[in-house]
């Protein structure tokens, strides 16, 4: 891909596209134009199919297929943005909110219009205050100039657009929870199905899509799906945003097609490891990653789903936290199984139990005054969490904890009294955070 | 009363979701009054009771349920640290430490002397890529105060944040 021409990122290539004048001078709002008065809904999702576009909000599935979901003559319908993005090292949606917004309604406008929808919700993460401020100002001067309410370009489409702010919880990003949560409830999963498609918010027929999805649907809708495609792999089409965390020499969002090499990632957009230290380990879609170790194989794998699951791993939302040479495994582990305890909702025992036990261990662990039975306990207990959830973020909490013992055993051990190798005694200090 | 006072605002809120749906206003409703009245209380919860027709023990199960929601008071500001591994990987929580101890503050939690801030530490706020960083909660919403890529913020720099925020 050219770097001078992003889909996503176009505020990297034009200034001030957040400006609703400039993004209109380069040809804003012409495809949701083009939807709304040369498409019929079908052609639309016909459209967003051909072009194979996948989810982005981490499970990749594809989007115009879950658009042609909707239970039929069922009506009114809802769009739901999820927009929660919290899944520690992921940084990418708010990016595209707060420099290239329009785009992103623009996306979800033309989904509502698929979806035979007259109201959007983008729910967003309560830290995001500020993005949604602006989000709401750009909203305001859609309704002002015409491209949200009522008749829509001389048609009978109308179309409203909300903000709903979500208030610190992990959870509220699996969809069902987040529906929940707009419904004014606790953020707690639903039991499925129902799916969303047949009974979504308020009961009724919705399509939950992630802020980066929608926000390549312009694209394809102005461009056609074969434009699409010229981008990625066959099966996973189009660019990706890359989060680079950790100890990667430049941190940040990178726009790159799907399939790029790790390699490629790592050290030609990233910079390379920081200080020049080597590669241990890598986390490919944040704190519910399968911990990688990284080798040349993993190093020349591309980044597409197909490729990452044949790795046994996920790519997710994407969220890349670099682990260099100096780390320990079971440090890290501590800071994600705390995330995963602190984010449980409650709501099932192995999950809520489950988490408590595993930090407790591995703080004992990194404390020192552990033995190897207890790394023992540790694969005891997150095994007894796998498979028993009631929704992923149970599985979530076990799946880097699993990875980690299988591959870097060693680092477990080597705080244990009697795992340690004589030689090299090693003792951590426990997070700060707790 | 939040109906005296932020009757067009609490109006607005009602009207982002259907007639029948007045639940849905809860969480809005509940960062207004957050901000009307610093914490909420049992009074605040009830209120927003009484304008969506939901039971207070349903709304104060609410504000439990999320980290945003606070039921009890603390300093005029929220200071929230991340301290979550892609900023601990860059260093968060031996930064963390120095700027508790820069604030005279022995462990989370506490408020400083002057009772403007409360130091708390949280989950990824997203934006890791510029750690350390942390967000300031307080009555006109939540602001983020973040490194650059390539420079990280220092706990001297942080503290003159703190500085400027007082007395605004
Ligand atoms: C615990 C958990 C957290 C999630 N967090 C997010 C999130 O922050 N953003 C997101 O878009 N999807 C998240 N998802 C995935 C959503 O449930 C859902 O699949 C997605 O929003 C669908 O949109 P897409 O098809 O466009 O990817 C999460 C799922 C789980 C189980
Ligand atoms: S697995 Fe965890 S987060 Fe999911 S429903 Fe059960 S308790 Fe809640
Ligand atoms: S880990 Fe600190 S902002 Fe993401």
């Amino acid at each position: 891909m050219d770097q001078g021409k992003h889909i996503l990122f176009r505020h990297r290539d034009i200034a001030n596209i957040r400006d609703l004048d400039v993004y209109l001078a380069h040809g804003g709002f012409e495809a949701f134009k083009k939807a709304v008065t040369t498409m019929t809904p079908q052609q639309v999702i016909d459209e967003v199919k051909n072009a194979g576009l996948r989810g982005r909000g981490g499970a990749g599935f594809p989007t115009g297929l879950k658009w042609s979901f909707l239970t039929k003559d069922s009506f009114p319908r809802y769009v739901v943005i999820n927009s929660d993005e919290s899944e520690p090292g992921t940084f990418k949606d708010r990016e595209i909110l707060t420099h290239n917004p329009f785009q992103f309604l623009e996306g979800a406008m033309i989904t509502a219009y698929a979806s035979q929808a007259n109201t959007i919700y983008n729910y967003v993460r309560g830290e995001y205050w500020d993005v949604v401020a602006g989000l709401e100002q750009c909203v305001a001067q859609l309704y002002e100039r015409g491209f949200l309410g009522e008749k829509l370009f001389g048609t009978e489409f109308k179309l409203d657009f909300y903000h709903h702010r979500g208030a610190g919880a992990y959870i509220c990003g699996e969809e069902s929870a987040l529906l929940e949560s707009i419904e004014g409830k606790l953020g707690q999963p639903r039991l499925k199905p129902p799916f969303p498609a047949d009974k979504g918010l308020y009961a009724k027929p919705t399509v939950v899509n992630n802020t980066e999805t929608v926000t390549n649907v312009p694209f394809i809708i102005q461009n056609g799906a074969a434009a699409y495609r010229q981008n990625g792999t066959e099966k996973s089409p189009g660019t990706k945003l890359f989060c680079l965390s950790g100890h990667i020499q430049k941190p940040g969002n990178v726009e790159l097609p799907l399939g790029v090499t790790l390699r490629e990632l790592i050290y030609t957009h990233g910079g390379g490891i920081r200080e020049g230290k080597g590669f241990k380990a890598v986390m490919l879609s944040g704190a519910s990653s399968v911990v990688l170790k990284v080798d040349d194989a993993l190093l020349d794998t591309p980044l597409d789903y197909e490729s990452v699951a044949a790795k046994g791993a996920m790519l997710g939302s994407a969220s890349v936290i670099v682990l260099d040479e100096t780390v320990d495994l079971s440090w890290v582990i501590l800071k994600t199984t705390r995330f995963f305890k602190h984010e449980s909702c409650g709501k099932c025992t192995p999950c809520r139990e489950g988490t408590y036990w595993m930090l407790s261990i591995l703080e004992r662990i990194n404390k020192g005054g552990a033995a190897k039975a207890d790394v023992e306990l540790l694969q005891n207990v997150a095994s007894q969490i796998q498979n028993k959830c009631l929704c992923p973020l149970g599985e979530f909490s076990v799946t880097p904890v699993l990875a980690s013992l299988k591959a870097f055993r060693g680092d477990f051990d080597a705080h244990t009294a009697d795992g340690a190798p004589k030689t090299a005694p090693k003792k951590a200090a426990v997070a700060a955070g707790d | 009363m939040l109906t005296d006072k932020y009757a067009s605002e609490i109006a607005e809120i009602l009207n982002r979701y259907p007639a029948e749906r007045r639940r849905s206003a809860v969480m809005p409703l509940l960062y207004l009054a957050q901000s009307a009245y610093g914490h909420l209380s049992k009074e605040a919860i009830d209120e927003v009771g009484a304008i969506t027709g939901v039971a207070p023990t349903d709304v104060a199960g609410v504000v439990g349920f999320y980290s945003l929601y606070h039921d009890h008071a603390a300093g005029k500001r929220r200071v929230q640290i991340c301290t979550d591994l892609p900023c601990a990987l860059r260093g968060a929580d031996a930064w963390a430490a120095e700027f508790l101890a820069r604030l005279n503050l022995k462990k989370w939690d506490e408020t400083t002397a002057d009772g403007e801030f409360t130091v708390e530490h949280v989950m990824c706020i997203g934006a890791c890529d510029k750690a350390p960083c942390f967000q300031v909660q307080d009555s006109t919403g939540i602001h983020f105060h973040e490194s650059q890529p390539d420079r990280a913020m220092t706990v001297d720099e942080a503290v003159g944040i703190l500085e400027g925020l007082k007395g605004k």
